[in-house]
């Protein structure tokens, strides 16, 4: 069974880098897929690879991660506009995180604005 | 004398400047051909090999400077020191490495030194005056790895091109990688051929100036 977390941008933005990367682990470590609503800055994101490297063993193989934008590029220029400046007040929130772990996710495929999460089958891992 | 002084202290700055070198990085993630282009650049300018290459992922498992490496095109030379680094990747299963005829415990060993490797590939990204990242063109460049490396270099300002390997390969798409990152330079090649390596040379000295 696939457990999917929500976490909404109140309850991770405000988190110091630490706090953020323990937060992430902590459940992708208990098996389940965490969606964070917003996304982790370049600098976040070789953080987490860094820590995840460090976690690494004979059960937890690491994660697969992918965050997407809001694509705006097929919508007209007031439309453009306003999403913009929404983006910019609303600083990080806009866009998707998804981070699970390697031994469930197989892959996230991304194409840029749509996402495909396929998962291990688990008769063929065994 | 404030003229004379002013033009002392530029000339001292620029002396240091002229002696600083350059490190160029090669990043990318594992197996897109960082060091079969690390070894073409330094078979092509010193006439000997940089890196081990092989079909295992994770064969660069530690940082691999070559310094000194001088680049000549069109009249034009370019000193810089190549560092080849570990693929960047966000999981690494050691039983991935029993598929290569390896027994458990060299697999759990690769696996361990792999983990290592990416740690210091991404340590080194503060050490970098300029990175060439390498992706396999036949795979999708959407991949968080490759945005992450370059999301990484833009936060350092750090001047980027892409290179898109494996021309040779029938399920090349250099315009898809192109697409994906239209914000930069984007040479495709085939490091293990030789293809359109002239042209990298070209668009390397437009990259460091």
């Amino acid at each position: 069974m696939l457990t999917l977390q929500y976490i909404p941008h109140h309850e991770f933005f405000y988190l110091d880098l630490d706090q953020k990367l323990k937060k992430v682990l902590k459940s992708v470590k208990e098996d389940k897929i965490i969606l964070i609503e917003g996304k982790l800055d370049p600098i976040e994101e070789s953080e987490l690879i860094k820590r995840t490297m460090e976690q690494i063993d004979r059960r937890f193989k690491g994660i697969e991660i992918a965050s997407i934008n809001y694509d705006f590029s097929n919508v007209d220029l007031f439309e453009r506009f306003k999403k913009g400046l929404a983006n910019l007040l609303l600083s990080r929130r806009s866009g998707l995180t998804i981070v699970g772990p390697a031994t469930i996710v197989k892959e996230i495929r991304k194409d840029p604005s749509k996402i495909e999460l396929l998962t291990l089958d688990k008769k063929k891992k065994r | 004398m404030m003229k004379k002084l002013g033009g002392f202290f530029r000339n001292i700055f620029s002396s240091f400047k002229k002696k600083k070198s350059i490190k160029l990085g090669i990043y990318g993630p594992p197996n897109a051909g960082k060091s079969t282009l690390a070894n073409k650049i330094c078979m092509d300018w010193l006439g000997e090999e940089m890196s081990s290459v092989s079909n295992v992922p994770h064969e660069t498992r530690e940082i691999v400077i070559k310094e000194k490496i001088t680049v000549k095109s069109k009249g034009k030379e370019l000193t810089f020191n190549l560092v080849d680094t570990p693929g960047i990747a966000t999981k690494i299963d050691y039983e991935d490495f029993l598929k290569f005829k390896m027994n458990a415990k060299e697999a759990k060993e690769r696996a361990k030194e792999a983990t290592k490797g990416v740690i210091e590939s991404i340590k080194w990204l503060d050490n970098m005056d300029c990175v060439l990242v390498v992706l396999d063109s036949t795979q999708n460049p959407y991949s968080q790895v490759n945005i992450t490396i370059l999301g990484n270099l833009a936060a350092r300002n750090i001047p980027v091109m892409i290179l898109a390997n494996k021309t040779d390969l029938k399920k090349s798409d250099v315009k898809r990688v192109e697409a994906a990152f239209p914000q930069y330079p984007t040479i495709g090649i085939s490091a293990v051929k030789g293809e359109n390596i002239e042209g990298f040379y070209e668009e390397l000295f437009r990259l460091i100036k």
